[in-house]
């Protein structure tokens, strides 16, 4: 009988001990883990990847074919000559337009096909909200192709970067949702961080770093250029707490990019472009560029997308885009297919559709743009 | 006897614990007038005996060690209930996002004045009454050595760590002239703030005071094993009895002495160990909370304070040159 109970009290132990380490582990990835030096021998510069995990969702980043060339009519006459309402698109010719349109079917809309967007009896009517947003979309795509080179280079972007073959992009983000209960409680303050947010990676910091960095325009510099504290005009009064905002931010884009800090920065001096790698440009005008489409052109159409099916978050504001809606774990979205120079009508060619469209805001001015709750008093 | 044991069995390393003397129970010394009894009745515990004594008991509480558990279960409730008013009063999310949750410093909008208590008014009190405790445990310390008559090592020892905890909640934040800047009450999240101070003071690495304190922290570390592994090994000639060795040095203190002498020239002496030990553990936080304090009030960038003082090295540029894209006047 003794030895009966010592056996079951060491094979509890076993199992608290087992389940212990499993769920220490649980949050461990498993091998393999391949790294690649990346910058000057001892300087921790590296790229941590695991191939498994890339082989998993490799099939993200496949880009499309592209559609044959339109033939050469002999109809010479543009899209916006032989249909009515084309406001965008109409210096393709004929057969062009036809093509992008098809293109554009399926990449966004592959299931539900040309009705998603057009009234199938009337196809020049306006009246479903998706062809207003996709004519608007149009827009963007040609102004990001043409006026954000410094992201998106010559490879450019089509629907298909942020579509993937779906009518709403995955992901994307909008303001989170207040609490249940204690939203106007006297306890329980979250200060808009400490909880375990996907949006930076699962730690702890401000959960919601798009508001502030990618639809306004708060300053990301939290470090200075200066080695000692300095007072009056060259202060630098970042807080602590500012620093976690643009900490939470870069969670998402190393999470977004499925890069390290290292990547863009040498994270002995983030702060220092002299040390920074050539990426660190790239990502300086992404961070632009995103903030562009949501203020220029999604938050606009927030009255214009419907309720049902479900196009706003929590608060009411209309899904937006941020770093992981184009590239979705990889440095380069679609891993850089030049999917944009086949569509002539997505890129600058089309210089004149680009001419009339409004110009994007300018940015706020930086001085007096700290996070609303953090301004320090005088 | 010990020597013709074989040199490589476990029970030859002494790295467990194998007889427990077992004596009648002590209820301690008489205590002087004006103190409190001792509470609880003292009793054995045979697997605490494993690791230290196994006799339990009894406590001297006093009027100071009340005092200070009633002010730390306080602010230990505060913190609580926050963080469980936080997950819309759900205890089962309580225990899974237990290690993310926090109570907050109030924001930096309230600099040092005294917020409302939802934005950081509780943080404010949970840090009055989490000191209180302290302080109250740190005289209690102070004056049970006293009683016995022992020196206050521990005391200004623990008065080392209650110093760091100060700088970063309580002297740094009035020197920034904000609360905001103190550290939240949360697992993750002192973690996180730990990270951005570092991010936003230009890397701590770089500074000097916090260099330092990681040499008395790995250094404790140091000390801590070879001063264990020197006594476990000398224990078979009755190198734990270090008071006895240290009055009348016997063979095992001779051996301990000579082993290092021999491995490195030099050897710390019976008693002078245990200062260095001393120094090392108090010196940590103590320079740790220097370099926290100029963090802010003096320094703004420890990197480019570091390379202005040629205390770091500059690596060969490997990348095309990158210039700040903001002074280039790229369109925003």
């Amino acid at each position: 009988m003794i030895r009966h109970t010592t056996v079951s009290a060491s094979r509890i132990l076993t199992l608290i001990g087992v389940t212990l380490a499993a769920a220490l582990m649980a949050g461990c990835e498993r091998p393999p883990v391949v790294a690649k030096q990346i910058g000057y021998r001892g300087t921790g510069m590296e790229q941590v990847s695991n191939p498994r995990l890339l082989e998993a969702s490799a099939s993200l980043h496949v880009a499309p074919t592209s559609l044959p060339p339109a033939e050469v009519a002999a109809d010479s006459r543009k899209a916006s000559e032989v249909y009515k309402n084309v406001k965008v698109l109409g210096d393709l010719s004929t057969a062009e337009f036809t093509r992008t349109m098809v293109a554009i079917t399926a990449w966004v809309s592959p299931q539900e096909g040309c009705t998603y967007c057009h009234n199938p009896r009337n196809l020049a009517d306006d009246s479903k909200y998706q062809k207003v947003v996709a004519r608007r979309m149009i827009q963007m795509t040609q102004s990001l192709n043409a006026d954000w080179k410094p992201h998106v280079g010559e490879t450019g972007v089509t629907c298909y970067t942020c579509h993937g073959g779906n009518p709403l992009p995955v992901p994307v983000w909008a303001k989170p949702a207040d609490r249940k209960y204690t939203a106007n409680s006297v306890m329980g303050d979250l200060a808009g961080q400490n909880q375990p947010a996907q949006s930076v990676a699962y730690s702890s910091l401000p959960f919601d770093p798009f508001s502030p960095y990618l639809l306004e325009a708060k300053p990301i510099r939290v470090q200075g250029n200066e080695a000692l504290k300095f007072t009056g005009a060259a202060a630098n009064n970042k807080s602590t707490k500012q620093a976690e905002h643009t900490y939470g931010l870069m969670m998402h884009m190393s999470q977004s990019l499925g890069v390290n800090c290292t990547y863009c920065h040498n994270t002995r001096a983030f702060q220092s472009w002299e040390e920074s790698t050539p990426q660190r440009t790239t990502a300086w005008h992404g961070i632009r560029m995103a903030r562009d489409i949501n203020s220029s052109y999604i938050e606009p159409l927030a009255a214009t997308f419907p309720l049902n099916p479900i196009r706003h978050g929590p608060q009411g504001d209309p899904f937006k885009v941020n770093c992981g809606t184009c590239h979705k774990g990889v440095n380069k979205p679609l891993n850089g297919a030049k999917m944009a120079k086949d569509y002539p009508g997505l890129t600058a060619s089309a210089s004149v559709v680009i001419a009339a469209l409004p110009v994007p805001a300018p940015e706020a001015p930086a001085a007096p743009a700290t996070l609303a709750a953090e301004v320090k008093p005088k | 006897m010990a020597q013709f044991q074989p040199l490589f069995s476990i029970e030859n390393q002494n790295l467990f614990t194998e007889v427990q003397p077992v004596g009648p129970l002590h209820g301690g010394p008489a205590l002087p007038r004006g103190d409190w009894r001792r509470s609880g009745k003292p009793f054995l515990w045979h697997l605490l005996g494993r690791i230290g004594n196994a006799q339990i008991g009894p406590i001297y509480l006093g009027g100071l060690g009340v005092a200070s558990l009633l002010f730390g279960t306080l602010a230990f409730n505060i913190i609580g209930f926050n963080m469980l008013a936080s997950v819309d009063w759900s205890p089962l999310q309580l225990i899974r996002q237990l290690f993310w949750l926090a109570l907050e410093p109030p924001p930096p909008a309230f600099g040092l004045s005294i917020p409302p208590l939802a934005q950081g008014g509780w943080w404010l009190m949970v840090g009055f009454l989490l000191t209180t405790s302290i302080i109250l445990w740190w005289v209690r310390t102070y004056k049970r050595a006293r009683a016995l008559g022992m020196g206050t090592h521990v005391a200004w020892a623990f008065a080392a760590a209650i110093w760091l905890y100060l700088v970063c909640g309580f002297f740094r934040p009035i020197m920034m002239g904000s609360w905001s800047e103190a550290v939240p009450f949360g697992i993750f999240p002192h973690l996180d703030w730990v990270s951005a101070i570092s991010l936003r003071y230009g890397n701590l690495f770089y500074n000097p005071f916090h260099a330092l304190s990681i040499v008395f922290l790995y250094g404790s570390v140091l000390l801590f094993a070879m001063h264990g592994a020197t006594i476990l090994a000398v224990s078979r000639f009755g190198g734990e009895r270090e008071i006895e060795q240290i009055v009348d040095r016997g063979t095992a203190s001779e051996r301990a002495a000579l082993f290092w002498r021999w491995t490195m020239g030099f050897n710390a002496s019976m008693e002078s160990i245990h200062r260095w030990a001393w120094w090392f553990a108090v010196l940590c936080p103590l320079v740790g909370g220097i370099g926290i304090l100029l963090t802010g009030p003096v320094v703004d960038n420890w990197y480019l304070w570091s390379m202005k003082h040629g205390v770091v090295p500059s690596y060969p540029a490997v990348y095309p040159l990158s210039i700040d894209p903001a002074l280039l006047g790229a369109k925003p």
